[in-house]
């Protein structure tokens, strides 16, 4: 057999998509290693200087950083969970034959292409506690006497971000399970028609094995993406009242545009790692994939 | 032979469940639209109004007339479209590469594109801030090009990847025999037929790039701000005044609902075909 000949060509075509991406990610998150060993804060910048695990050592003690760890954990439980549920369920709907499919599918998309602070602005209203369209809606239908004011009590207000993120999340889960769907052939519904399976028979045992390898890599998608999101819980309580509704994310958030880059970086290492033991599995998979 | 379902088993099967699920995904824009035009009067009144008795554009004369509401346009749509250009160019070399030639480390190189994916913003906007500090790029727009780039070159390169094994080989290969070089044949033949799938992928770009927020927080100011930190600020200038909010809310979703329609086919179809064969 020849020996293939060394060929400079496809490293050459992938060179300027990796630098750019060793320049803005793998550089930065050496960078960021470094930071959160490090005391900086940018508003005391002659007080940079290295100071071993004492960023970590804060971060365990501090009664926030829990909170916010534990509410991360609900969020993207009950976030990722509910808007799998109701994805599911669009898509079993958009998988049937009606007059207008297509138009369906794609304006259901509009949720998932909204910018997240317009996204927080808009439920900001409909849960706001004077003129508020959901407090006219529950009041009318006899559910409530008095308005309530979901976003400023912490009895309320993490369950009302949470109804906002999986508003959101729907749609993807939508698109993607139904594609899924569509690749499953019709053969296997027509034996099982045959042999009399119901309705909930063959949803169990053939629509749901099938699509086993979509939910899950949506799943994950979804996870990681979730739990990095910002701009949601920012622009609705920016994480208040007293931290009920603050996600890891949006407190190394906060804690960066004060410019605390060092404590914040520790932060963000951990959630980073915390991703990547959620990630391993997906990441396995696609390199056999590939 | 087939099952004709009767009207009502549709009707509870499928019409009353998508018509719920449909009222939930669409009436918060239908809300926020109304709002934009209703007059205060009926805004702050006792009584909620769910089509308004008077319509009025004020909001919207106020928000390009008082608060200059086209720069922050003119500011997004250049970033957008530059953050675009440039990802795709990269994305579909590498994804040429990746679906074109056997090399070695090929793997470790596709693996390296997929794990950007993993990192948190949050934990790439710290130590970015302290580079684009001290490079002097603070403040404009090509340090937020330059961010926008950790995520959308991966997500391009993946979805590029699918489109081009899709296509097959023989098709270069054939002008190749003819005469053509590699970069001929590429421009000629692959070019024309991966086009809508670029086009596809340029959307999704555009989107994300026009509605990120956390990095453009920090990496812009009065002259650079972008859409979403405008319409963040109007929140904490304007606080209440929710006329004005919702039309700023509008202005920055039109756009984008435009480009999503034209391209939402071929968009969904790469989104999904990653994940429907792997």
């Amino acid at each position: 057999m020849i020996r293939k000949k060394f060929n400079i060509w496809p490293y050459l075509l992938i060179a300027p998509a990796l630098l750019i991406v060793t320049f803005v990610v793998f550089l930065p998150v050496i960078e960021a290693i470094f930071m959160s060993f490090q005391q900086y804060d940018l508003r005391r910048p002659d007080q940079i200087a290295y100071i071993g695990f004492m960023n970590f050592a804060e971060m365990f003690s501090d009664p926030v950083f829990w909170q916010a760890l534990k509410n991360t954990v609900i969020w993207v439980v009950f976030g990722v969970g509910l808007q799998f549920v109701f994805g599911f369920l669009l898509a079993l709907l958009l998988n049937q034959q009606f007059k207008g499919r297509g138009v369906v599918r794609a304006v259901s998309l509009i949720p998932w292409a909204t910018p997240g602070v317009l996204i927080g602005l808009m439920w900001k209203w409909i849960y706001d506690g004077s003129y508020g369209v959901l407090n006219d809606l529950l009041m009318k239908l006899g559910l409530i006497d008095q308005p309530i004011i979901f976003l400023s009590q912490t009895s309320t207000a993490f369950g009302s971000v949470i109804v906002t993120i999986i508003w959101q999340g729907i749609p993807f889960f939508a698109i993607m399970i139904l594609a899924g769907l569509q690749a499953i052939s019709t053969e296997m519904y027509e034996a099982a028609d045959i042999d009399g399976a119901t309705r909930l028979q063959k949803l169990w045992r053939i629509t749901i094995p099938s699509l086993k390898n979509v939910i899950f890599i949506t799943i994950l998608l979804r996870v990681i993406w979730v739990a990095n999101s910002v701009d949601i819980i920012h622009n609705m309580t920016g994480g208040g009242p007293s931290y009920s509704t603050q996600t890891l994310s949006v407190y190394i958030f906060n804690k960066a545009t004060v410019l605390d880059l060092g404590y914040s970086s520790s932060m963000a290492l951990f959630l980073m790692l915390m991703l990547a033991i959620v990630a391993i599995p997906y990441l396995r998979n696609s390199f056999k994939e590939r | 032979m087939v099952k004709q379902k009767s009207l009502l088993q549709k009707t509870l099967l499928l019409y009353l469940p998508l018509v719920a699920i449909m009222l939930f995904l669409l009436f918060p824009f239908y809300w926020t639209f109304i709002t934009s035009i209703k007059p205060e009067s009926e805004l702050y009144g006792s009584v909620v109004t769910y089509w308004p008795e008077n319509i009025t554009f004020t909001a919207y004369q106020k928000l390009f007339g008082e608060f200059n509401f086209l720069l922050p346009m003119f500011n997004s749509f250049s970033v957008a479209t530059i953050t675009t250009i440039v990802t795709l160019t990269v994305s579909t070399l590498a994804a040429y590469a990746f679906t074109r030639f056997e090399f070695l480390g090929k793997k470790i190189f596709m693996g390296l594109f997929l794990t950007n994916n993993m990192f948190p913003n949050v934990l790439l906007l710290i130590p970015l801030f302290a580079i684009m500090r001290s490079l002097n790029l603070l403040y404009t727009p090509i340090s937020l090009v330059i961010a926008y780039a950790t995520f959308t070159i991966p997500f391009s390169v993946w979805m590029l990847t699918g489109y081009l094994k899709d296509l097959p080989s023989s098709l270069e290969e054939a002008a190749m025999i003819d005469g053509a070089n590699r970069a001929k044949a590429f421009v000629k033949v692959i070019l024309p037929v991966l086009m809508p799938s670029i086009i596809a992928t340029g959307v999704y770009i555009f989107i994300q790039s026009w509605n990120e927020y956390t990095f453009a927080v920090l990496f812009t100011n009065e002259e650079t701000r972008t859409i979403p930190v405008t319409l963040k600020n109007l929140i904490g200038q304007l606080g209440v005044q929710w006329d004005l909010l919702t039309a700023g809310g509008i202005i920055t979703i039109i756009p984008v609902c435009i480009i999503f329609f034209f391209a939402q086919r071929k968009l969904i179809e790469g989104m999904t075909a990653g994940s429907v064969k792997g």
